[in-house]
């Protein structure tokens, strides 16, 4: 198994050791040089921080579990992998496989429960098959539309000896990566954009996913085309791209949000409909024709209908496409922005930015001064609720694969073990973890991890003590009736001292800006605990189930 | 979009375990009922066939057949409504021998269904029908009508079916397959 994991190029591995992987635990000692572990203090880190790995290296991250219990402790990673398309290989261990079926000790059924949550499960039960498993999961794993692999491993394959001799795996008949491009659906898609008075870009994950930062840029500068992300599609374009008009959805940015209703031409980009970015389908872009390009053709048609599917690999369809474009001019398309984000500068913007010298600190501040202070190449990495949709609006993409997030499944408790994932993904780069305080507290002994590999992420705590998504629904929505969303907090800096990891707090704008600078000037792992105001919307906002142009701007102007 | 048909999903995937689990979590997720399955070994070796009926709308029916098509390990899925097919399922009863030879038309029932006797003795008939599911049901209520707690035993088989289409779209894509594998 070592074998095939080095012959696949894995150099970092974050697991969790028990009884049913001694034997490949105990054969990975011996390859330290040529294999990092990281042990991670719960199996749902191992598999976050794989995925934090894959997510700024392009690779396929690695967690390694033991049977029963540190199998069900990934199922939270796995699925959030599954949800965003990551690709990672958790390698379980399993019981001995005369005892399968007998209920033994830390025995589970891994694959029946992974199975629908992985894009492949397989047990491997003879050592004849470990290098054809392990090379088919690496494959499945990082082609097509990537996602998790589940790799269930019996202890009696793991102690059997055999020749070993690999051969990686290329292609498999009852698995096609990408669907041939169409050059039929290409010309029609040149077509309609061709003759496009309004077009309006929405790029997603897939662009970064294909590597096709570089064909996004040469098709939307040729037909002049604005551009948003959705927010896993952010960092595909620098935030001062001339043609990136922000992020789409529900906390996304005013003007790509109300010109997906206006635009004749919808060109989504290797993204997936999801409904924090439609809003109700029922008023979604009705009036446009709309242009799919998937890789995935379930997800054509699934939740938005296409009048045309480019099917294929974007890194393929978007340069055929761009081929048969017309050079268009779009100014007067372009500058209708500009009142939308006047607008949302003004009323939500600004007054986050420069607030009046003596009211608490708040989440957009403090993430546009860090990012700021963070330099060009840092990595943002967020939890999930207020911190995170803050984070990704407030924070400034230079370059690609800049942006951790858990955004199909959500999982609060992703954000630290992702961020250490990321270190070890781009050591080079400055990881930036904004968590609040409830999602901290879900994952908080990956501290452990920090402390014990000195893995030097920046973690920036926005204490309101109040789950502050929750909080806010309940404020909007439930009549600020504020069941089960305030938190008596325990002191999070002691904690981390604790951990043995500087850290400092700030609550007024003097000390952030203290702690900000000491932060970056130290080469180490540093949480920052900023104490920001309890009672804190994130605005924009298009409510669950309304129109995506129907949008909130503040507490009391709604549109 | 809610009218619901009964759609007949062939697929066609290799022989690993637990496939069929991943198959019917897709239609559990969605709250749809499996009506009938059929699973067997297709023409080509190493190739297994799953038939599977269930009464959906065809915008689901069509996403559900994606999401089948999706899995690494299945080869293509298809849907079809029984226009397109011929199809046919296979029904046992088990009968008292008693109360079924105190029938009085036990040869004109024989005839009318078309039925085939495949095993009798003291102690009970085992009758044979294949067809419709109209035709197999047809044939249980009337006995169960005539002999009441006659009818022992009654099963159903799963659908099976074949295209009426001239084309055999697997192997034609088995060959594109082959062919991309050796033109890399």
């Amino acid at each position: 198994m070592i074998f095939a994991l080095i012959s696949e190029g894995v150099d970092t591995i974050f697991g969790y050791p028990g009884g049913q992987v001694i034997p490949l635990y105990d054969s990975l000692y011996d390859y330290g040089q040529d294999i990092r572990h990281i042990l991670v203090r719960h199996e749902q880190g191992a598999t976050h921080a794989a995925q934090g790995y894959a997510r700024v290296s392009g690779k396929v991250g690695v967690a390694l579990v033991t049977s029963g219990p540190g199998a069900t402790n990934t199922i939270t990673g796995i699925a959030d992998a599954m949800m965003d398309s990551t690709p990672i290989v958790v390698i379980s261990g399993q019981v001995p496989s005369p005892l399968l079926g007998t209920d033994a000790f830390q025995e589970i059924d891994v694959i029946g429960i992974t199975q629908p949550i992985t894009k492949w499960a397989y047990q491997i039960r003879k050592p004849e098959e470990i290098a054809w498993a392990v090379s088919r999961a690496f494959y499945i794993a990082s082609t097509g539309r990537p996602g998790p692999v589940v790799l269930d491993f019996t202890k009696d394959a793991q102690v059997g000896t055999l020749d070993y001799k690999y051969s990686k795996v290329t292609h498999i008949r009852s698995y096609q990566p990408a669907p041939e491009p169409e050059p039929a659906s290409i010309a029609a898609a040149a077509d309609i954009i061709n003759n496009a008075m309004r077009p309006l870009a929405l790029v997603g994950q897939g662009v970064i996913l294909g590597g096709a930062e570089r064909e996004l840029k040469l098709f939307l500068e040729k037909a002049d085309i604005p551009a948003a992300s959705t927010m896993l599609g952010l960092s595909a374009m620098p935030s001062g791209y001339r043609l990136n008009k922000g992020m789409l959805g529900m906390h996304g940015n005013v003007g790509p949000n109300r010109k997906t209703n206006e635009c004749d031409v919808l060109i989504a980009i290797g993204m997936r409909f999801d409904d924090r970015v439609t809003g109700n389908p029922e008023f979604y872009a009705r009036q446009a024709k709309i242009i799919h390009f998937d890789i995935d053709l379930s997800e054509i048609g699934k939740n938005i209908p296409a009048d045309i599917a480019v099917p294929g690999d974007v890194k393929e369809t978007l340069p055929a496409v761009t081929a048969l474009l017309k050079p268009a001019v779009h100014t007067e398309w372009i500058s209708k922005f500009e009142p939308d984000e006047q607008e949302e500068y003004d009323k939500v913007i600004a007054p986050m930015l420069n607030p009046p010298a003596d009211a608490p600190l708040n989440m957009g501040e403090v993430v546009h001064r860090v990012a700021q202070a963070a330099g060009k190449d840092a990595v943002l990495v967020t939890d999930v609720g207020q911190n995170q949709m803050m984070g990704v609006r407030y924070f400034r993409y230079d370059c690609t694969r800049s942006v951790v997030t858990s955004g199909g499944l959500g999982t609060m408790g992703f954000g630290l073990p992702a961020a250490i994932g990321a270190k070890f993904g781009a050591p080079e780069r400055t990881v930036c973890l904004f968590v609040g305080d409830g999602g901290l507290q879900m994952t908080v002994q990956e501290l452990g991890t920090i402390m014990q590999e000195h893995t030097n992420v920046k973690i920036i705590l926005l204490n309101n003590r109040f789950l502050g998504m929750v909080r806010q629904w309940q404020e909007l929505f439930f009549n600020k009736r504020y069941s089960a969303t305030t938190m008596e907090n325990p002191n999070f800096t002691a904690i981390a001292e604790a951990y043995n990891i500087k850290s400092r707090s700030a609550s007024t704008r003097a000390e952030l800006s203290e702690a900000i600078a000491e932060m970056f000037a130290l080469d180490e792992a540093f949480l920052l605990a900023v104490e920001v105001a309890t009672d804190s919307m994130v605005y924009p906002m298009v409510p669950a189930g309304a129109a995506i142009s129907n949008i909130i701007m503040g507490d009391d102007n709604n549109e | 979009m809610n009218n619901k048909q009964l759609f007949t999903v062939i697929v066609f995937s290799e022989n690993t375990v637990g496939l069929l689990n991943q198959i019917t979590v897709i239609f559990t997720r969605r709250q749809l009922n499996i009506e009938t399955l059929s699973v067997s070994p297709s023409a080509i070796p190493g190739i297994h066939k799953f038939t599977i009926t269930t009464f959906v709308d065809r915008d689901m029916i069509d996403k559900v057949v994606k999401q089948i098509d999706k899995r690494v390990d299945i080869l293509k899925a298809y849907y079809h409504t029984d226009e397109d097919l011929v199809y046919q399922e296979i029904a046992l009863y088990k009968l008292s021998a008693e109360l079924f030879t105190g029938m009085n038309e036990v040869e004109a029932l024989i005839r009318k269904y078309n039925a085939r006797v495949l095993d009798v003795n003291s102690d009970y008939i085992v009758l044979e029908k294949s067809g419709h599911y109209e035709e197999t049901q047809a044939l249980f209520d009337e006995l169960k009508q005539c002999i009441g707690k006659g009818v022992l035993q009654f099963i159903r088989s799963g659908r099976i079916a074949v295209t009426k289409s001239r084309i055999e779209r697997l192997s034609d894509m088995l060959a594109a397959v082959e062919d991309k594998i050796q033109r890399k």
